[in-house]
């Protein structure tokens, strides 16, 4: 028996007729596991086993109508009569995915008519010694905001960090997302999805997803008995290291399941096409171990998983001053080379993230389903800088931040084409500076209460048009004890305007308390409009505001990686996005299509500006400050793919943005360049499922961008002489060529074997990117060969 | 027996909730910056008697906004020998913290720079090694022209390639390394 969760049948009914059968590719006839059955009028659903297998016992006789869902596979509803015992067999088209290897496709039943992508399990694999950021780029309009090759930020739309939210297994990621440098804190080899909605949705989970919303979704357990294992093994010769990562998934017909999953990763310093990257080695250990029970009217579930990364930051890019960062500029090299290392010294990063949560779900029939969810999170995040002497090994920065969250909802879906979720979402944060660490707080300590609710819905009036709408109301509450210079304190001008603040004196700083309260309403709408299984389009408009994140308000200090003094603004307020999207998608013999155009305007955007320039004993430096404009992103996302034979297909994507801060009326800063990336594949099932597939990348020169740079005094030869430091222009535009190639080996009737070699960046290319924050110093990766063997079982 | 393992969850992260958000109001310590310098101070002694010159370059805000303060006791006498010696302090640190004592624990990890503009008539050279015969730079010779005025930049680096060219004769343009002091004085020979 299959079931994965149903809804409460009631045994008083006399109704025990089965309905059972299989799901099948339309194309090949294979039979495809993990698709999802569902009644909706019952709130039942159950899944398809290995072989592809789905049943329902105890029905009453009638007429339902059944919704069949595949993650690679369109969706489609089908009306069955159910007498005596019924067999029936669905067929779904799985064609979208062979095409792109990516499926596009809108979720009518979960979040909202925003234009959804997703990455499956095989294209997950294939980065399984890369990043989360590294995999997500390969969706079109997501980008990278990257701190070399091992910090990697997803960008959706433009926009990343505090913008963006990152759910992993249903838990809002709280890993102090608000810094540049600080990638998200998950192990991507704990996924056997991806998705990323390319909007504010998800209202669930918060109304601040300005930019995006990311998923990250575990592996399901199924409840039959059976025990499901994997193993991958992955070298790469950039970098001389790799990783192995291994699972295992217990489940029980009893519906009692238990999984656990580990990654560890281990590479030396990377190397750019001419030159070593000096100090960019990796370590990660991740492992995570879930249990819990799925019966027919309840659910109960447990997760903990725990992420520790130790990554090194290029030697070259730690600047005492901005002599040393005019040297790095027009140096073209990094100013330190070291013969290639495993060693990891300063700068580094030492980052572990522990997450916790407990969820429970109940169906009630005739109405819906309840759902219950705690979670805790900690994240220690330890930055080493170069210090000297007996400092040399002790942290520069150590915060930790914990955070607990309650979250509780309900969802209506008895009628057929409605269906309804409200709930409540209460957040406590805690964040702990260290002082031990012999340097002032960069973030100081603060406490952060939380609290929303919410109510979506989403309506079906006929079988082509689904429309949905929600609305959340926020409350913030964000209470810091934070330090000040007294010279910074008054240069800012809070001695008149937040003199109330100040509770303490301790000689050259003043402690501050500054408590700031914040009410923030979100919604979104949209129509989804299907003219058949081949045409669809949406149409979404959302509103998202966010508030402005510790970072934005509190920093006050040196970044050594930018050599730049940032400057926070407790002034600053709330920004609120409204953004227009629209989609549409297609195919049509062979040819597929997706164009998303989308335009985000956003009221008092907050961005970080160079302000004037201040004189330290290590020299000049440029100051930074947030500061908020009216800002807006206009931009497009293109999928295209063609099928010409059985094995040969296309897919190319393309995505372009253009950022306008609307007050200045000049470009925003940091907006990804045009790209656009080519895909030709192979493919033969007769020969051991061999894949090979050969991709081109290319990114354009950004010609949008503000002009950032200015003149500082530079020591040369005695004379302090006026320099020109030019941070702002772009790199130029760049191409590379990647190969991959792999095929599955049955072993027998559960297990297999696959075997992927891949090359990235074939031509051994040098270039820079414009969102790499080490392109001052260094050149990107040189290629890179990677061998990969996976064991199933 | 389904509802007491529901029951026995609630109350486990009830537990939690408790236990993490241990709720001290405790105000936190503050950090004073404990490796920060603020302050460079270059002595000038003529070896054959005469008025010492000291040269600071002072920043007590660290990388406050306030901008370093420069000093200078007076003039240097024209063809004369000084030698010069420089410190670099903690001043907000009771009593004053000594950060050259690191510096020279530390020598082969450091090097102090003296480049002198080309209008200055003088000439400079360093009067101490670290431990693989490298200089330093905490002691070294000042020797004027004659009378001119430029300017006489100081820098400590962190991490110099000390075995680049040019670099053990005080030429920074090789050094690398990173910057953690760079002061300008305008000096008259006079």
């Amino acid at each position: 028996m299959i079931f994965l969760l149903s809804g409460g049948i009631t045994y008083s009914q006399t109704c025990n007729t089965q309905l059972s059968g299989e799901v099948k590719d339309i194309h090949d006839g294979s039979l495809l596991p993990n698709a999802i059955v569902q009644i909706k009028s019952l709130g039942i659903w159950a899944e398809t086993d290995s072989e592809g297998r789905y049943e329902f016992d105890d029905l009453c006789e009638g007429t339902y109508t059944l919704e069949i869902n595949h993650p690679e596979c369109k969706p489609i509803t089908r009306k069955v009569v159910v007498e005596n015992n019924t067999i029936r067999n669905f067929r779904l088209e799985h064609h979208i995915e062979e095409l792109n290897q990516i499926l596009l496709k809108t979720n009518r039943n979960n979040e909202n008519t925003l234009p959804e992508a997703t990455l499956n399990k095989e294209i997950i694999e294939q980065y399984s010694g890369a990043t989360l950021g590294d995999a997500l780029k390969e969706i079109s309009g997501v980008s990278s905001l990257n701190t070399g090759s091992a910090i990697v930020k997803p960008v959706i739309h433009g926009l990343h960090s505090s913008r963006i939210l990152i759910l992993n297994n249903n838990v809002r990621m709280q890993d102090q997302q608000w810094g540049v440098e600080h990638a998200p804190n998950i192990d991507i080899n704990s996924a056997t999805g991806l998705k990323v909605i390319k909007g504010a949705a998800a209202l669930q989970y918060g109304g601040d997803a300005i930019g995006g919303v990311i998923r990250v979704e575990p592996l399901k357990a199924p409840v039959k008995d059976t025990i499901i294992g994997s193993a991958i093994l992955s070298a790469a010769s950039n970098g001389r290291g790799g990783s192995v990562t291994s699972s295992i998934l217990n489940a029980r017909e009893s519906g009692f399941y238990w999984k656990a999953q580990g990654t560890y990763k281990y590479f030396g310093d990377k190397e750019a096409p001419n030159y070593m990257l000096s100090n960019t080695g990796q370590r990660e250990r991740d492992f995570s171990l879930a249990m819990g029970l799925n019966k027919f009217q309840y659910r109960l579930d447990v997760y903990y998983s725990y992420f520790n990364t130790n990554i090194g930051i290029l030697r070259a890019s730690h600047l005492g001053s901005i002599s040393d960062l005019a040297r790095a500029i027009n140096n073209g090299e990094p100013l330190v080379v070291r013969p290639f290392t495993y060693n990891i010294g300063a700068p580094r990063q030492d980052v572990s993230h522990h997450l916790l949560k407990t969820s429970f779900e109940k169906n009630f029939y005739n109405a819906g389903e309840l759902e219950i969810q705690y979670s805790f999170q900690f994240n220690d995040r330890k930055e080493f800088d170069i210090r000297r002497g007996e400092q040399a090994n002790r942290a520069s920065l150590d915060l930790e931040l914990m955070t607990h969250n309650l979250q509780s909802n309900f969802t209506y879906d008895h009628l057929e084409n409605f269906e309804a979720k409200v709930g409540i979402d209460l957040t406590l944060q805690n964040n702990f500076a260290n002082p031990d660490t012999g340097v002032r707080r960069l973030i100081p300590d603060y406490k952060m209460f939380t609290s929303g609710i919410f109510m979506l819905g989403n309506y079906s009036p006929g079988d082509k048009v689904t429309l949905d709408a929600g609305v959340r109301y926020d409350y913030s509450n964000i209470d810091a004890k934070k330090f000040y210079l007294k010279s910074r304190w008054d240069e800012r001008g809070y001695d008149l305007e937040f003199s109330d603040l100040i509770i303490g004196d301790s000689g050259s700083q003043w402690l501050t308390n500054p408590v700031f309260d914040y009410h923030n309403f979100s919604a979104t709408s949209g129509i989804n409009y299907r003219w058949n299984n081949a045409l669809e389009a949406n149409f979404n408009l959302s509103m998202a505001s966010r508030n402005p994140n510790p970072s934005e308000l509190f920093s006050d200090g040196l970044h050594h990686s930018a050599a730049i003094i940032e400057l926070g603004d407790l002034n600053l307020e709330q920004e609120q996005a409204f953004k227009v999207s629209g989609s549409m998608e297609g195919e049509f013999a062979g040819f597929t299509f997706l164009i998303n155009p989308y335009l985000n305007y956003i009221n008092n955007f907050i961005l970080l500006e160079p302000s004037g320039i201040e004189q330290t004993i290590r020299g000049a430096f440029p100051v930074h400050e947030y500061r908020q404009a009216n800002a807006q992103l206009l931009g497009v996302d293109v999928n295209a793919g063609y099928q010409f034979s059985e094995k040969f297909s296309y897919a190319g994507n393309f995505a372009y943005i253009r950022g306008t801060d609307l007050e200045n009326n000049r470009p925003l800063v940091d907006m990804p360049a045009p790209q656009l990336s080519n895909k030709i594949s192979y493919y033969n099932n007769n020969w051991q499922d061999l894949r090979i597939s050969l991709s081109n990348d290319i990114v354009l020169e950004q010609t949008r961008f503000p002009n950032n740079d200015f003149t500082a005094n530079v020591p040369v030869d005695g004379e302090l002489v006026p320099t020109d430091i030019q941070i702002s222009q772009p790199p130029p535009a760049y191409q590379l060529f990647h190969f991959n190639a792999q095929t599955r080996f049955t072993l027998n009737t559960k297990n297999d074997l696959g075997i992927g070699l891949s090359v990235q960046n074939i031509l051994d290319t040098p270039y820079r990117d414009y969102l790499n924050r080490q392109r001052y110093y260094a050149d990107d990766l040189g290629r890179n060969f990677i061998v990969q063997i996976k064991f199933n079982y | 027996m389904k509802k007491l393992k529901f029951l026995s969850m609630f109350l486990f992260t009830g537990a939690l909730i408790t236990s993490c958000s241990s709720d001290d109001d405790a105000l936190p310590e503050p950090v004073n910056e404990e490796e920060l310098i603020t302050t460079l101070m270059v002595t000038l002694t003529p070896d054959d008697g005469g008025e010492t010159v000291l040269l600071s370059y002072r920043d007590l805000d660290g990388d406050g906004p306030n901008p370093p303060v420069t000093d200078i006791s007076g003039n240097l006498s024209a063809n004369t020998m000084y030698s010069g010696n420089v410190k670099v302090l903690n001043e907000l640190e009771t009593p004053v913290e000594d950060i050259t004592e690191e510096v020279e624990e530390e020598g082969d990890e450091h090097q102090f720079f003296y480049t002198l503009g080309s209008s200055l008539d003088a000439t400079v050279s360093y009067n101490d090694v670290d431990e693989d015969g490298m200089p330093v730079g905490i002691e070294f010779d000042l020797e004027t022209g004659d009378a001119s005025t430029g300017n006489l930049t100081v820098t400590l680096r962190h991490e110099p390639n000390k075995t680049a060219t040019g670099v053990s004769e005080g030429n920074i343009a090789n050094a690398g390394g990173d910057t953690d002091v760079e002061a300008t004085f305008n000096i008259e020979i006079e």
